[in-house]
């Protein structure tokens, strides 16, 4: 199988565990995957002025690197795939936006003149988590399964931008499952807890921290009164906030118990038995390593 | 003797009220107050004027109060309030369009001011949190 797969910008910065992770994990599940050659910026967070056609350019001109990338690689689809939640998103709700205004998708042609390929509505944004569970099937990927995460408690933490709007989730809104059987598959055990779809504070983590340590705390805290081991994110934004701000979190609240946050590709390359390399827990504020150890996975 | 109250049919923001609901593409009155979008907002306490009395005071356009209204800068648009609507109102969209409407005023009036951060806050920002928040906070 063949994929194109779309990094976005903070999977080649702060977010290179997820990038590695990624991509060594997909050539285990023998998915070929090419990086988009030649991407920009997805437009990170969707505008939504209804009247803002601006916003859509940046990711417009990507789906536009796709249609060329497809055009000259035999047997591929004209689809992509990313692993964060905020390019998914962002990039989706562009392509469902254009597909349904005519107008606008000209205007945007329009203002990309110098490029020889037009859009026309005819590329599909996937998620890895969707081609995980459609095309590759969590049946086939449990066979993968070299090292089971046996005993390891997963809270799977799905934030705003995987299930909502409803156009773009690819699970129930208010109750999305896809994470954990996925977590399943590979043997670890999936705890429910309450704040799995509440927002994290998103961007106020540039200019009011504060608000960050508040959300930190109850979200890692609804996970901790479960007896999870980790928190699992697709989104380096709320790997961000859910890590790197529980120092913040434990200031606010001194009874706050740290505690690892992963790409849920993290877990995917543990149990495919990946080396080192494709973890990075370097770049972790929190370090995963005791509790993996504690559950015989280190 | 000179009324203390009049009662009149002149509705002295129409402008106002038909450029929000133009941006945002919402019918405002559509909204029958059932309080669910602030219900569960995660950013109801930080915030003076509730999501459902946003659209309120949007529906009789008064303006002054919304666009100097700190919940227009505390909404992240994680849409929760708009998945829950039983009217299917996006009032995240709303909350966008009242954002825009003072950055869009040419004064330059950006809630987020990105260089009074200090040097050491901003290069442990990952650039999806630093690029995100300009979008929704800076003209």
């Amino acid at each position: 199988m063949k994929l194109i797969y779309y990094p976005g910008c903070t999977l080649k910065n702060q977010a290179r565990n997820f990038d590695v992770s990624t991509v060594s994990s997909m050539e285990k599940l023998d998915v070929e995957v090419e990086e988009l050659d030649r991407w920009n910026c997805c437009g990170t967070v969707h505008a939504l002025d209804s009247d803002n056609v601006m916003n859509r350019v940046a990711p417009i001109t990507n789906m536009i690197r796709v249609k060329e990338t497809q055009a000259k690689t035999e047997g591929m689809a004209s689809e992509f795939m990313t692993s964060c939640a905020m390019c998914y998103n962002t990039l989706k709700r562009a392509n469902i936006d254009v597909k349904q205004r005519a107008d606008a998708l000209a205007t945007i042609n329009d203002f990309l003149s110098l490029e020889t390929t037009k859009y026309e509505g005819d590329v599909e944004v996937l998620h890895l988590l969707e081609y995980l569970r459609d095309r590759v099937g969590f049946d086939k990927l449990a066979e993968k399964v070299t090292r089971p995460l046996k005993g390891l408690r997963v809270a799977c933490y799905y934030g705003c931008l995987l299930m909502r709007p409803k156009e773009v989730a690819f699970d129930d809104v208010e109750n999305p499952t896809i994470m954990e059987n996925l977590i399943r598959a590979l043997g670890a055990t999936p705890v429910d807890f309450s704040h799995k779809a509440e927002c994290c504070g998103a961007f106020h983590t540039v200019g009011k921290p504060e608000i960050i340590a508040e959300r930190t705390d109850k979200i890692m805290g609804s996970a901790q009164e479960e007896q999870a081991d980790l928190v699992v994110v697709s989104c380096p934004l709320c790997a961000f906030n859910l890590d790197f701000r529980q120092d913040d979190a434990k200031r606010l609240n001194p009874d706050f118990q740290n505690m690892p946050v992963l790409y849920f590709t993290q877990l995917m390359a543990i149990a495919f038995g990946c080396d080192d390399a494709a973890l990075r827990f370097d770049l972790h504020h929190i370090d995963p390593l005791p509790v993996l150890a504690a559950r015989g996975l280190d | 003797m000179e009324p203390t109250l009049r009662i009149t049919t002149a509705r002295t923001e129409r402008d106002f009220v038909a450029k929000i609901e133009k941006i945002s593409g919402q019918k405002l009155l559509a909204c029958y107050q059932c309080g669910k979008c602030s219900a569960g907002c995660p950013m109801a306490s930080h915030m003076d004027v509730l999501p459902n009395q946003i659209i309120r005071l949007a529906q009789l356009g008064m303006k002054e109060q919304l666009l100097a209204a700190r919940s227009i800068w505390m909404c992240v648009s994680c849409l929760t309030c708009n998945s829950r609507c039983p009217k299917d109102i996006k009032i995240a969209e709303v909350i966008e369009s009242l954002r825009m409407t003072v950055l869009r005023d040419g004064e330059r009036n950006d809630y987020l001011k990105i260089m009074e951060l200090s040097p050491e806050a901003r290069s442990v920002l990952p650039p999806i949190a630093t690029i995100s928040a300009m979008r929704k906070l800076t003209s």
